[in-house]
């Protein structure tokens, strides 16, 4: 025995599979059985996967920030855009959508969850959630609201729905008193919530 | 296949009721919307989820839609919209006039 503890130890986290969980493990087992994907394969791309974040979001916007010529690549291809910067999206169809002074624009997908992961990483739980999906959609102004985002009348809310091959990002508008701040000073201040468009940046 | 429509176009959602993995969202069947851009081709989502190559390819469009014209208990003003992304056998063109 080691030294004696003063606390006793966290409960195990082994309950009994979800459903789901059996079914991911089922078809995950049998895809490499049948060799259609092998294990390491499998492991890269999992890991992959939890290398993206919203860094990476957030450094394609701090350029379009400091970069008028970048932004409009960006406006126009943002797959491309991206790719400048070292990011690959792997296929997906990014649309990059910017806030103005008279346009804010937020988005969802009411159908399903989809969501710019290849840029992103995993989406927030609310984001997935049925409230966010139903609500955001029809009454976008209250639940910005709720979120701590109050919009003037004078500025146009877009909702911009993610129903089929494309994903979206939003491009912030860049907060006031940062002229002095460089570009990695101004990535820190994007947030994930930010380029979902349920919040803006500030200094 | 060629895009029927173009940016700027007046189209009105079909109102049909389908079974299946429709990427059409219910609420804005039967709205009428303005086509914002064309995305390009993608194999049809109703038959891809079924196994099926979903050939031919449909033309995808982003469709913007007059937030008051969806839900007509919406608060805000008449500018704000609501983008979605559609396939063109979901479009019809629109011949009503303002």
């Amino acid at each position: 025995m080691g030294t004696p503890h003063d606390h006793t130890p966290p409960a195990d986290s082994d309950a009994p599979l979800t459903y789901h969980q059996t079914m991911e493990i089922a078809v995950r087992e049998l895809l490499i059985e049948k060799k259609i994907i092998d294990a390491a394969t499998l492991h890269h791309q999992v890991e992959k996967m939890d290398a993206r974040s919203p860094a990476m979001g957030a450094k394609v916007v701090a350029r379009a920030w400091v970069d008028p010529e970048y932004k409009q690549r960006l406006l126009t291809d943002s797959p491309a855009a991206c790719k400048e910067l070292g990011i690959e999206l792997d296929g997906t169809l990014l649309v990059t959508v910017e806030n103005t002074d008279d346009v804010h624009n937020a988005i969802v997908c009411t159908l399903c969850s989809c969501y710019p992961r290849n840029l992103l990483g995993l989406p927030p739980d609310w984001y997935k959630s049925h409230a966010y999906r139903k609500r955001v959609v029809r009454e976008p102004r209250t639940v910005l609201a709720e979120f701590g985002l109050e919009l003037p009348d004078h500025v146009t809310v877009r909702v911009h729905d993610s129903t089929a091959d494309m994903r979206y990002l939003v491009l912030p508008a860049r907060p006031s008193g940062t002229a002095r701040f460089d570009q990695e000073a101004l990535a820190k201040l994007v947030s994930r919530d930010c380029m979902i468009g349920v919040a803006v940046p500030h200094a | 296949m060629k895009a029927r429509f173009r940016p700027g176009d007046s189209v009105t959602v079909r109102s049909a009721y389908s079974l299946g993995h429709v990427r059409t969202p219910h609420y804005i069947k039967g709205k009428r919307g303005i086509i914002e851009r064309v995305c390009g081709e993608f194999a049809n989502p109703e038959e891809l989820a079924y196994g099926r190559r979903g050939l031919p390819k449909r033309p995808l469009y982003r469709v913007r839609f007059e937030q008051e014209q969806v839900w007509p208990d919406y608060i805000g003003p008449p500018s704000d919209t609501v983008d979605i992304e559609l396939y063109e056998h979901w479009l019809e063109p629109d011949t009503k006039k303002d």
